[in-house]
């Protein structure tokens, strides 16, 4: 029944798309389609929520006519793919509902409004493809349109070279996951997932499964050293899309490891878990310091979602050690930990991106050098956009300290694994992740600091005005939501409990019925914590220390010129820049990270020329892995550039010669 | 009634640390004072210098915005929720279910977090200097004490502050080199954190030498008054903690009655005025580092933090 | 009190870790020399209470032996030699801080990883004290090859030799004799190096290895 709700959404959206190609033009179009998308999203929201809660039911599958002859489409709602379809479905009502207000200010409606639902339907489609086939055909239709939107705004000078890097990196994924799934479905050729589940493959072929996933799945959602189009395609699309595109799409890139690691390749090794763990830690410090480095808003968001990425491969990979030792809870401890935080970060990712948008649309700007004070131009998504960076930060009492904190939970537990190298290894991505967490809220201090507050910078942010009505509520829905899987994350905890019984075998004793909404994953350690009793408890200390101060001591308040010990400055560029606040962390970071390096230009003294201060940074993933590669494949380019001019005679004989090669094949086949 | 009790308990230290804060941040600057032949403020100074300052008008810079005027009551309310977490006199404390290790840390971290989006506000560069040198101390400081944490939690069995100083007030513990390495790494967290010499000056007002005063600059009145009282609540709750789960002689443990109550109320004062003095000292005999060498320092105490942990981890007896 | 004694002498074990790390952290001579004097501190205190857990005398002339030669004759000696030479106070490093302890975090892990495993059937005080001695030892070699000072490189080889120390006394097999062989080989060895590191202030002012390996013609 939801399985059935659920497809005839993907129809709607598919065939929104089609009838939207033909006419764009206009307010109507825009308005009719965003309307039609947050409709269809919010009734596959409702459905999915409804195939999750429902404990107990069995998966439903479904098998459509189409597609290859001999094969069919068939399509699965279980209790992964009911939370995956939550995350989607909840991402994109949102992105739908900021597209009614953001979507009035796009140039060309036309290269923006066709793609958008067959998106949504594309990213649907993955998470319900029950077969290869059709999981490999969505995987790319999703990667197409989100290469269309990308390329929505062509004509800027970033974005071509931006859509073509996303073009080669989705190509190389969707390769990989052939290769990964060819591999499982075996020289039979049983493509469905049902039958992949029932004949595990042997070890060999399940570790270069493994790998092959990591590199496909891990390319679209960000893992480093393969995160490289994700800062460059994110920013690039329009603002609803960068939220769906970080928010949404890379969780379903999640997802398809997910299915694949822990669904279909059978039972684990303890090494797998500690190859996923490693890349995650490596993955949350180095995301969290490029964004450090930025100083363009959306590039930073990007950057860090290639942080919380990390973060929560760090789970997944902590569920596969504990899953092959056989340490069922502790699995579903971190697996469960690793799914909260896929949908916290979709929720605090998407209202980030809006933040960003609005902010766009007022002013025209990306870089943040050339924003602030926004606070009082802005104070409504100001005041989102400061929720959205407290609950990134992991600070309590929102939903992104939940999710570390069950994280820092399952870490604590590891000791009992017995491999040695799982001994060292997860201390030390223990600190990676401790260190990643204390990285992101400097960052964010400087995103929220440098663009709201301060003074002006331009005329620019000196003019802004706020967003429009539709933009402010799908930023405060999500702002909501962030504070309420932060004060209550026992329901929540409990709604994953039905994936975790799935795919591990056992689950997280009940937490909603504890006392005071407190949560304790583990029952014997005791370690518990309660979202309700600490925000109701800060609340009351402040107001109360408030309206005591100011009943008996006083309340009497003066505006003036700013202190500035003495030294009162009516320039606004006086004030710190985003590169400045970061030059600290800079300097201790990154010499090791970047071979960051300041050099000065002071100008002789009587000269009036102003002094320079240039920062060079070096990207060591794009020089040593990227930049070899573009240069192999350029000279290799280069050299077969000369069989454009051959003759006539030249290609016959070479088609002649490959049909001789063939046929010796063959004839030594048999 | 059981219940009452304990919740009396809870309040009773909530008003004691609240009480005894200024009071010891009087008592190290006097034997500061002592230590360099002078006479120093009177103890009860940091009191009249709250009173006076909540007495007075806020001048406000007019580009302030309401995030400005809300910073300092949501920073005190936070550095009060954690220190009401932290054991003092007694264990047990009812509010140890809602918030473990973890979360003080975090708590910490907000208050941080609003601090220096504060500093940011104005506008002013030294908001700036302040902001962006707290985020490095940060961003290596909280990690530290991170894994000191995880060093305590894999001794104790868990990560609750109540049951950590139980485990460590009980038999089952030993002298262990897990525990000096995570009391050394705490100790240097601690000094970072409360801005104390090496690390910050709490009494310059040069702008190339401050952090934490930088971030303030702006604040006066009432406002100042709250921050500061929150600065000394900081000092008392690491002090606590290291007390509490270091030297755990005398705390104690919930439902013992008056009389255990009564030693451990004096206990922890003794605690605190020997913290309070080998601080002053600590101060008193070493100089401020330069900024690019605190990295160094709290480097060196997050690589204490990991050994420490990484020796829990491969052995459960070290 | 047999628990006791076991921590105790785990937490001697420890602290000498702990104390090498505090050396690889130095960046002034004096320091250097005051941590170095620690360490031997440290070493003599732990074999004094190995003598008095194993009841073997002959450890506690071990430990006086270490404390008096190591703690205060050779690092007064140093003392002297640095301020008669005019060394300068600071200790250049190659790389920087930062990346030598993390370094050094490396090694004990792999010292602890190779020990552990192989020791298994060992009492579990030996075992532990053995890793700990390996992991002195390479963080000793760590000084040597990551300063670039002479005296700083001359401090890192006697740190080697106090975790050689502890090593033999937690194995149980360090006769007199042998000590006073070694302590004696230690005062020679001391003695020579300070009459070389005069010979090469004075000929090239300096006593820099980098700007040694200048004069030798390895470097341009």
């Amino acid at each position: 029944m939801a399985l059935t709700v659920l497809l005839s959404c993907c129809g709607v959206l598919l065939a929104t798309s089609l009838v939207v190609l033909a006419r764009a033009r206009g307010k109507a179009p825009t308005l009719v389609v965003y309307a039609i998308s947050l409709i269809t999203a919010t009734v596959a929201l409702a459905a999915a929520c409804f195939a999750l809660l429902d404990a107990g039911a069995a998966p439903q599958s479904a098998e459509l006519p189409i597609g290859l002859p001999w094969l069919g489409a068939h399509f699965r709602l279980d209790s992964l793919s009911a939370l995956f379809l939550i995350v989607a479905n909840f991402g994109s009502a949102m992105a739908s509902l900021y597209g009614l207000g953001y979507g009035l200010h796009e140039q060309t409606p036309g290269r923006v409004l066709p793609f958008f639902p067959a998106f949504l339907a594309g990213m649907n489609l993955v998470v319900l493809a029950d077969d290869a086939f059709t999981f490999l055909l969505t995987w790319e239709f999703m990667s197409l349109t989100s290469w269309a939107l990308v390329m929505a705004h062509h004509r800027q000078p970033d974005n071509a070279k931006a859509g073509y890097i996303y073009l080669l990196m989705a190509s190389l994924g969707t390769l990989s996951l052939l290769l990964a799934l060819g591999l499982l479905a075996g020289p039979s050729g049983a493509y469905s997932f049902d039958a992949i589940r029932s004949a595990p493959p042997s070890m060999g072929v399940a570790a270069a499964a493994l790998a092959l996933t990591l590199v496909g799945a891990g390319s679209k959602a960000g893992l480093v050293p393969l995160h490289v189009w994700l800062p460059l395609a994110h920013p690039a699309a329009p603002s609803h899309v960068s939220a769906l595109m970080s928010g949404v799409m890379t969780k379903v890139a999640v997802y398809g490891f997910v299915r694949i690691a822990f669904d279909l390749l059978g039972p684990a090794v303890w090494w797998w878990g500690a190859v996923v763990l490693s890349l995650g830690g490596i993955t949350a410090v180095l995301g969290v310091l490029y964004a450090l480095m930025q100083h363009d808003l959306k590039r930073l968001l990007a950057y860090h979602t290639v942080e919380n990425i990390g973060i929560i491969f760090i789970g997944l990979g902590l569920a596969l050690s504990f899953q092959a030792n056989d340490m069922r809870w502790a699995a579903a401890l971190a697996l469960s930990a690793a799914l909260l935080h896929v949908f916290n970060h979709s929720v605090f990712k998407s209202l980030l991106f809006f933040g960003s948008g609005a902010v766009l649309t007022a002013t025209g700007e990306r870089d943040m050098e050339r924003l602030g004070g926004l606070i009082h131009r802005m104070p409504l998504t100001a005041f989102a956009f400061l929720v959205g960076s407290t609950a990134i930060s992991a600070l309590p009492p929102f939903n992104g300290f939940v999710s570390e904190w069950l994280t820092f939970q399952a870490i604590l537990l590891s000791p009992r694994l017995p491999q040695w190298m799982m001994k060292f290894l997860v201390p030390a991505v223990g600190a990676l992740l401790a260190l990643s967490a204390a990285l992101a809220a400097g960052c964010f201090v400087k995103a929220f600091g440098v663009t709201f507050l301060g003074r002006a910078r331009s005329s620019a942010a000196r003019n802004a005005n706020e967003t429009d009505a539709f933009s402010l509520t799908a930023m405060f829905v999500l702002a909501l939501v962030c504070l309420i899987v932060g004060v209550v994350p026992g329901y929540f905890i409990d709604a994953l409990a039905p994936v975790a019984q799935q795919l591990l075998g056992a689950q997280l004793p009940e937490q909603r019925a504890l006392e005071w909404l407190t949560i304790v994953p583990i029952a014997q350690s005791r370690s518990s914590y309660n979202g309700l009793v600490l925000f109701v408890l800060i609340a009351a200390s402040a107001w109360l220390t408030a309206y005591v101060i100011h009943r008996w001591a006083s309340h009497a308040l003066r505006r003036s010129a700013a202190w500035d010990c003495g030294f009162p400055d009516a320039s606004p560029s006086t004030q710190y820049t985003a590169d400045s606040f970061a030059q600290p962390i800079r300097r201790v970071f990154g010499t090791l990270a970047f071979r960051a390096r300041e050099q000065v230009d002071m100008p002789a003294p009587g000269d009036t020329s102003p002094a320079r201060l240039h920062v060079h940074l070096h990207d060591l993933v794009w020089d040593a892995m990227y930049a070899p590669v573009s240069g192999v494949v350029g000279f290799t380019a280069d050299r077969l550039n000369n069989v454009q001019s051959w003759t006539i005679r030249a290609y016959l004989t070479l088609v002649f010669g490959a049909l001789v090669v063939l046929l010796m094949v063959l004839a030594l086949w048999h | 009634m059981a219940l009452i009790l304990d919740a009396l308990v809870q309040v009773a230290q909530l008003a004691l640390v609240l009480l005894i804060a200024p009071l010891l941040t009087g008592y190290v600057r006097k034997v500061k004072a002592h230590l360099l032949r002078r006479r120093g403020p009177p103890l009860l100074q940091p009191y009249r210098d709250l009173i006076k300052l909540m007495r007075k008008e806020v001048v406000l810079a007019e580009n302030a915005s309401w995030l400005f005027r809300v910073v300092p009551y949501l920073v005190f309310a936070v550095t009060l929720v954690a220190a009401a977490l932290v054991p003092t006199f007694a264990t047990g404390l009812v509010l140890s279910q809602a918030a473990d290790l973890i979360a003080i840390v975090a708590l910490l971290g907000s208050a941080r977090f609003a601090l220096a989006l504060a500093g940011l506000d104005i506008g002013t560069s030294f908001g700036g200097i302040g902001s962006s040198r707290e985020m490095m101390i940060a961003s290596l400081a909280e990690p530290a004490m991170l894994m000191v944490v995880f060093t305590l939690s894999l001794l104790a069995g868990s990560t609750q502050l109540s049951s950590v100083s139980a485990f460590l007030h009980g038999p089952e513990v030993g002298l262990r080199v897990s525990l000096a390495m995570a009391l050394v790494a705490l100790i240097m967290v601690g000094i970072a954190e409360n801005a104390r010499i090496p690390v910050d000056n709490p009494a310059t007002h040069l702008e190339l030498t401050m952090v934490h005063e930088a971030m303030i600059l702006e604040y006066s009145g009432r406002h100042l008054a709250v921050i500061e009282a929150a600065a000394s609540l900081k000092l008392l709750l690491y002090l606590s903690l290291i007390g509490c789960v270091f030297v755990p002689w005398g705390v104690a443990i919930a439902g013992q009655g008056f009389a255990a109550y009564a030693v451990g109320l004096v206990a922890y004062i003794a605690k605190l005025a020997a913290g309070g003095l080998l601080l002053a000292v600590f101060e008193t005999v070493t100089a401020k580092m330069r900024v690019f060498r605190v990295s160094d320092f709290l480097g060196a105490a997050l690589m204490l933090g990991l050994l420490a942990a990484l020796l829990l981890f491969v052995s459960q007896s070290v | 009190m047999d628990r006791f004694v076991l921590d105790v002498a785990h937490l001697f074990a420890g602290g000498l870790v702990l104390v090498s790390f505090l050396l690889l952290y130095q960046d002034r001579m004096f320091g250097l020399l005051n941590t170095f004097a620690l360490h031997a501190l440290v070493v003599s205190l732990s074999v004094a209470w190995q003598a008095y857990i194993q009841a073997a005398p002959h450890l506690y002339i071990t430990a006086a032996i270490a404390l008096i030669v190591k703690a205060i004759i050779i690092p007064v000696a140093l003392h002297r030699i640095i301020v008669h030479l005019g060394i300068h106070r600071t200790i250049e490093t190659v790389g920087g801080i930062g990346q030598t302890m993390l370094a050094g975090i490396a090694l004990v892990a792999l010292s602890i990883l190779v020990m552990l495993p192989i020791t298994a059937e060992a009492g579990t005080l030996a075992r532990e004290d053995l890793a700990f001695s390996l992991s002195v030892i390479l963080l000793g070699l760590l000084m040597m090859i990551s300063r670039r000072n002479a005296v700083s490189q001359v401090i890192g080889f006697m740190s080697i030799e106090n975790g050689l120390i502890l090593a033999a006394t937690a194995a149980k097999g360090m006769p007199l004799v042998v000590e006073i062989s070694v302590a004696f080989s230690i005062l020679v060895a001391l003695i020579v190096i300070g009459i070389f590191l005069f010979r090469i202030r004075e000929r090239f002012d300096t006593v820099d290895v980098h700007a040694l390996e200048r004069f030798r013609g390895e470097r341009a």
